[in-house]
């Protein structure tokens, strides 16, 4: 079942196509990495499918339901979570309303069920003896995992994870791709991700952008072993 | 006992022994204190807006006016009793704001501090131009035989002091839960980052004009119940001078506390009282304070209390 599609998907910029006329199905259930060099589109093509930067053309397609004109918040509440490329959670509240926030309405405004739910998540990702601190005096890396525990926390059939390793430290990545090895199945999970290697022991697929357009698609392996790919991308060409 | 033991004990502990304190105070501040509590009320509506949703107005004196005129003009020109015109009051101030927080909507930082203080500025000339009927700058004085609510006098200085601690109250407890509850926790996490709250999946449209309207009218209950309990409306309350005061207010009490704006408005009369008493030039006194205030406590009086000791404090 395909749980996400766009048809023809474009944005313009005035005269710059940040993205033009992709179609991208993702399967319900699937890890897949979105992956390109800088400018390639990633974050313009995921702020379409979120709900943050309106469409220029083309459709958007969750669950079978044209969502192209719905607005973000209505997207999140349909079963999107999504989490910021630059850190966003709330500096000067508890680590437990941040992710509380995230939770509350889902759980009908029962506090009970709510803060069961938010130290879930943040066992999930680690950050559970954190839980009384201020979210601005975390470090960079538990700041990162917060995020994601947002967006876990959530419960989402889709959760968009936008560079989600950047600035991360090597032993913080592996945690973080254990973490979404761990949650493979579970969610159907959109990756844009700069580090290859996270990308290729986690993703199921790989899309590639470039100049905002599909440049190839395919498993790990495909993509690895695609000349355009590598002229385009890798640079090994 | 939990935080939130805590708080109601406090807040309600607050509202009893303002209680209790009026059969003790002489009745100079027993005035004053009646008259700093329905400035409360503006101030507490005010938070609402700045302090907890962080939108900062500059035209909150067309709300205060709105209640104000509201009651005041229904009593002098509809001959309405004192009970139905405070309504009035309440619905102008309802409906002012709906119609202005539909516009306000449309605009975000500096141009939604310019709307408001044009819209304030309109409303301001608007009570001048009818002036046949409001008296423009001069007022008017709601009799005394008309500031009457069931039979209970509100000219009289105990009934007074009674019914501005009522309306305090009412704002106290009708913000602590607001706090309280997901929908202020929402409009915190709307004055924190806006953009995240979207991407949690609310609707912050929704939430700003809920925000909007429950502080438009407080602030319009407050300036009705000044009109009612004071017996005066005048165009000096819809001037820009009763916008900036609930921002001063606030900010010395503490924005984003539940007792910020009681705090900041008592400490404020009461500067200027005692300042007065001094020297011709007490506006020099009161400034020093307010500048040394805002460069030792910038939280204001709550927030230093709340960032030092009480981490608790709604």
């Amino acid at each position: 079942m395909t749980l996400l599609s766009t048809r023809q998907l474009s944005r313009h910029f005035g005269g710059l196509k940040a993205v033009e006329t992709v179609d991208f199905d993702l399967p319900a259930g699937q890890v897949r990495a979105l992956i390109g060099p800088n400018g390639a589109g990633k974050t313009t093509f995921v702020g379409m499918l979120s709900g943050r930067i309106p469409a220029s053309n083309g459709r958007v397609f969750f669950d079978g339901r044209d969502i192209t004109a719905e607005p973000a918040h209505r997207r999140i509440r349909a079963g999107m979570a999504y989490t910021f490329q630059i850190t966003s959670v709330y500096g000067r509240l508890p680590v437990t309303e941040n992710v509380a926030l995230a939770v509350r309405w889902r759980a009908g405004g029962d506090e009970a069920q709510t803060s069961r739910r938010v130290m879930e998540a943040l066992d999930r990702v680690g950050i559970a003896d954190r839980a009384d601190q201020l979210a601005g005096d975390l470090s960079y890396g538990h700041q990162r995992l917060l995020e994601i525990a947002m967006g876990l926390s959530q419960e989402p059939r889709l959760l968009i994870l936008d560079e989600p390793t950047q600035g991360l430290a090597d032993s913080e990545i592996a945690d973080f791709i254990a973490l979404i090895r761990g949650l493979a199945g579970e969610m159907t999970i959109l990756l844009i991700e700069h580090n290859i290697n996270v990308v290729m022991q986690t993703a199921d697929a790989i899309t590639v952008l470039n100049s905002g357009q599909v440049l190839a698609e395919g498993t790990p392996d495909e993509i690895r072993a695609n000349a355009a790919v590598q002229a385009a991308y890798l640079g090994t060409g | 006992m939990t935080d939130l033991q805590k708080s109601w004990v406090l807040h309600l502990g607050i509202i009893a022994l303002l209680f209790v304190l009026q059969f003790i105070l002489p009745a100079y501040h027993h005035g004053s204190l009646a008259r700093v509590m329905v400035l409360t009320c503006y101030a507490m509506g005010y938070n609402i807006l700045f302090g907890y949703t962080g939108l900062l107005s500059l035209g909150h004196a067309l709300f205060f006016a709105a209640g104000m005129y509201g009651l005041s003009l229904s009593i002098a020109h509809l001959d309405w009793n004192a009970g139905p015109a405070l309504l009035a009051g309440l619905a102008a101030g309802f409906a002012m704001a709906l119609v202005i927080g539909m516009l306000l909507l449309r605009t975000a930082g500096v141009a939604f501090m310019i709307v408001t203080l044009m819209f304030a500025q309109a409303g301001y000339l608007t009570v001048l131009y009818f002036g046949e009927w409001t008296r423009g700058d001069e007022g008017f004085v709601i009799q005394q035989d008309l500031r009457r609510i069931a039979g209970y006098d509100l000219s009289d200085p105990t009934n007074r002091y009674f019914a501005a601690l009522l309306l305090m109250a009412a704002c106290i407890i009708i913000t602590l839960r607001v706090v309280q509850t997901g929908f202020g926790r929402v409009l915190v996490a709307i004055r924190e980052n806006e953009e995240r709250t979207r991407m949690l999946g609310y609707d912050i449209q929704r939430h700003k004009l809920a925000a909007i309207l429950l502080s438009g009218t407080m602030s319009a209950a407050a300036g009705a119940a000044y009109g009612l309990l004071f017996g005066y409306a005048g165009a000096t309350f819809a001037s820009v001078q009763y916008s900036i005061f609930p921002l001063l207010w606030v900010l010395l009490g503490g924005a984003g506390t539940v007792l910020g704006p009681f705090i900041g408005t008592l400490f404020m009369f009461y500067l200027i009282d005692l300042s007065s008493e001094l020297t011709t030039a007490y506006m020099l006194i009161a400034g020093l304070v307010l500048v040394a205030l805002t460069l030792f406590a910038p939280q204001g009086l709550v927030g230093e209390l709340r960032r030092r000791t009480m981490r608790w404090l709604p």
